[in-house]
C-alpha cells in the first residue's frame, strides 16, 4: 500500500534533509506507529504520503500513485483514497459535526441524496451519532477528534494517516481515539499514527517504525520488511 | 441548490461585515469608474452636437443653368461623405442673413442688388465631419466648373478635430487609470477575503476538492460581490445626476444618462471585476496550497 525507496527531503530553508534515505514497506491491513523525537522527520513522511510535499530524490508511492511525479490535478484523486486526520482536528468552526463530515463527500462530488445516510452511519462508527448538530466548539478535544476522524473515513479510504492524533488529548480520550483507530484497522483499513506517546507505543504491540534525524533508526518488523 | 452556489451564499452569511466591506469598495470603485463614463459620454454628446454643425458650402457663378445646378447635385448627392446636399438661392441666402445677422440687418434692407451668390450646402455622414474629408470634399466640388469657390471653417473644424483628439485620449487615459484602480481595490478586498477563509481552504484540499471545486465559491462570491457593487455604483451615479440636472450644470447641451446598454454594461464590468479578481486571488492563493 504505501512504499518509500531511498526517498529523502530536503527543505529549500533547511541544511539538513529532514528525511534522509527512508526505506520502507506498509502493506495491506498494518498499524504502523511513526515515532521519534520532533523534529525527527515524522509529519514530513506523512506529509509525503499525502502529496504535501514531493520526495527531493527517492520514490514514494501509495495506493498507486506515484507521489514525485504526481500532477497537481492529480492530488484530489490521491487524496480521496486517504483518510488524513491531524492534532488540532482541522475541521470547519461554523459547521456541525455532521454538516463537517458531508463536506469529505460533498467536495468529491458524491450523490446528494447517498449523504445523510452515509453521514449518520459513520458518525455512529465513531461513536457520535448524538451530537451530529453539535458545533465543533460544543464538543471536547476527543469528540472533536471523533469528528475529524469520522470526516477521514466518510470515503471508505484504504489508507487513514494520523498525524499526532492525540497529541492534544487527555488519557481517557486518547485512549477511546487509540482504540477507535484500532476498530478501523480491524475492519481492513491501514493506519499510520504518527506519536511521540511511547506509553501508547509500548502497551499497544503494533509495528514502529522509529525516526531520528531523519532516518528510520528502528523498525519493529524489519524481518518481515526485508522478507518482503 | 447547486453546491457551489450554495457555499458562496453560506461565506456571504458567514462573514457579513468582510463582503459588506467588498460591495461597498467594489461600489465605489465603479461608481468613480461610472462618474467619469457619463462625464465622457456627455462630452461626447456635446463634440458631436458642435461636429453637426461641420458644412462644406459651395457658392455658385450667378447665372449657371439651374439644369447645369440639379444635374451636378445628383452627382455630389452619391459621393460617400456627403449626407444631405441642398440648393440655396440668392434670395433664399439673402433672407436667411436677414434672419440670422440681426445687426446688420439695416445694411441688408438698404441694398438694390443682392450681393449673395447662391450656393449649395453639403452636410457630412458623422463619420467625415473632420478637416481631412471636408477638404477631399471641396477639392472635388473644384472641379466643377460652375463652382466659384467652397467654404467648410477650416480653422474651426481642424480646431474640433484636436479637441477630439485630446477628449478621446485623456478619457482613454483616465477611464483606464480608474478602471486598474478598481481592479487593484477589488483584488485587494478579495485577496482578504480569501485569506479569511484560508483554513477553510487548506481543509478543502486535504479532502480531496479540486482546485476549481475550490476556486468556484469563491467565484460565484466575487461575481455577485461585483454585481452588488455595480448596482449601488449605478444608483449613486443616478442619483448624482439628478443633483446636476436640478441643478442645471451643463455643457449647453442636453445632459443625458447611461442607456440601458451602458447601465447593463458597468454592471456587466462589476461582474467580471468581482470575477476576475476572485480568480487572480485565489488561484495565486492556491499555488502555495
Amino acid at each position: 500500500m504505501i512504499r518509500f525507496s531511498k526517498v529523502s527531503k530536503r527543505y529549500p530553508t533547511g541544511t539538513d534533509a529532514a528525511v534522509d534515505e527512508v526505506s520502507f514497506h506498509i502493506g495491506r491491513g498494518e498499524f504502523v506507529f511513526l515515532t521519534g523525537h520532533s523534529g525527527a522527520g515524522k509529519t514530513t513522511i506523512l506529509k509525503l504520503m499525502f502529496a504535501e510535499e514531493r520526495p527531493t530524490s527517492g520514490e514514494v508511492r501509495v495506493s498507486g500513485f506515484g507521489i514525485g511525479g504526481l500532477r497537481r490535478e492529480e492530488v484530489p484523486r490521491l487524496r480521496r483514497r486517504l483518510g488524513i486526520v491531524f492534532q488540532d482536528f482541522r475541521l470547519l468552526e461554523a459547521r456541525t459535526a455532521a454538516e463537517n463530515v458531508a463536506f469529505a463527500l460533498e467536495v468529491t462530488g458524491a450523490r446528494a441524496d447517498g449523504i445523510p445516510a452515509r453521514v449518520a452511519r459513520v458518525l455512529d462508527q465513531v461513536g457520535l451519532a448524538m451530537k451530529a448538530e453539535a458545533l465543533p466548539r460544543e464538543l471536547s478535544g476527543g469528540e472533536q477528534q471523533r469528528v475529524a476522524i469520522a470526516r477521514a473515513l466518510v470515503n471508505d479510504p484504504p489508507v487513514l494517516l494520523a498525524d499526532e492524533p492525540t497529541g492534544n488529548l487527555d488519557e481517557r480520550a486518547t485512549r477511546g481515539v487509540f482504540q477507535l483507530l484500532c476498530d478501523i484497522n480491524t475492519a481492513g483499513t491501514v493506519v499510520v499514527m504518527a506519536t511521540h506517546d511511547l506509553d501508547l507505543v509500548r502497551h499497544a504491540n503494533k509495528r514502529t517504525l522509529e525516526m531520528r534525524d531523519g532516518r528510520v533508526v528502528f523498525d519493529s518488523a524489519s524481518d518481515a520488511t526485508e522478507s518482503w | 441548490m447547486n453546491l457551489i452556489t450554495r457555499e458562496a451564499l453560506l461565506s456571504f452569511r458567514r462573514t457579513r461585515t468582510l463582503s459588506a466591506l467588498s460591495v461597498t469598495t467594489i461600489a465605489f470603485a465603479l461608481f468613480v469608474t461610472g462618474l467619469f463614463g457619463l462625464v465622457a459620454l456627455n462630452l461626447r454628446g456635446a463634440l458631436r452636437q458642435v461636429a453637426e454643425r461641420v458644412q462644406v458650402i459651395a457658392f455658385i457663378k450667378r447665372e449657371t443653368p439651374s439644369q447645369q445646378i440639379t444635374a451636378a447635385m445628383s452627382d455630389i448627392a452619391v459621393f460617400p461623405e456627403v449626407l444631405s446636399v441642398q440648393y440655396v438661392s440668392e434670395t433664399q441666402a439673402l433672407e436667411r442673413a436677414q434672419r440670422e445677422l440681426t445687426e446688420f440687418q439695416d445694411v441688408y434692407k438698404d441694398l438694390e442688388v443682392n450681393p449673395l451668390p447662391p450656393s449649395i450646402e453639403l452636410s457630412l455622414k458623422p463619420e467625415f465631419r473632420d478637416a481631412r474629408h471636408a477638404a477631399a470634399v471641396a477639392d472635388r466640388l473644384h472641379g466643377f466648373e460652375f463652382v466659384d469657390e467652397v467654404k467648410f471653417g477650416q480653422d474651426w473644424v481642424q480646431r474640433l478635430d484636436s479637441l477630439r483628439d485630446i477628449a478621446g485620449l485623456v478619457g482613454l487615459a483616465i477611464g483606464l487609470a480608474f478602471a486598474l484602480v478598481s481592479i487593484v481595490i477589488i483584488g485587494v478586498t478579495i485577496r482578504i477575503t480569501v485569506l479569511q477563509r484560508e483554513r477553510e481552504i487548506h481543509i478543502m484540499r486535504l479532502v480531496g476538492a479540486t482546485d476549481w471545486f475550490v476556486r468556484g465559491p469563491f467565484l460565484v462570491e466575487g461575481a455577485i460581490k461585483g454585481f452588488l457593487g455595480g448596482t449601488v455604483a449605478l444608483l449613486l451615479c443616478a442619483s448624482v445626476f439628478a443633483a446636476f440636472r436640478a441643478q442645471r450644470i451643463g455643457l449647453g447641451v442636453g445632459l443625458r444618462f447611461f442607456s440601458p446598454g451602458e447601465a447593463f454594461l458597468l454592471l456587466l464590468f462589476g461582474v467580471l471585476l468581482g470575477f476576475g479578481g476572485s480568480l487572480v486571488s485565489v488561484s495565486r492563493h492556491l499555488r502555495h496550497v
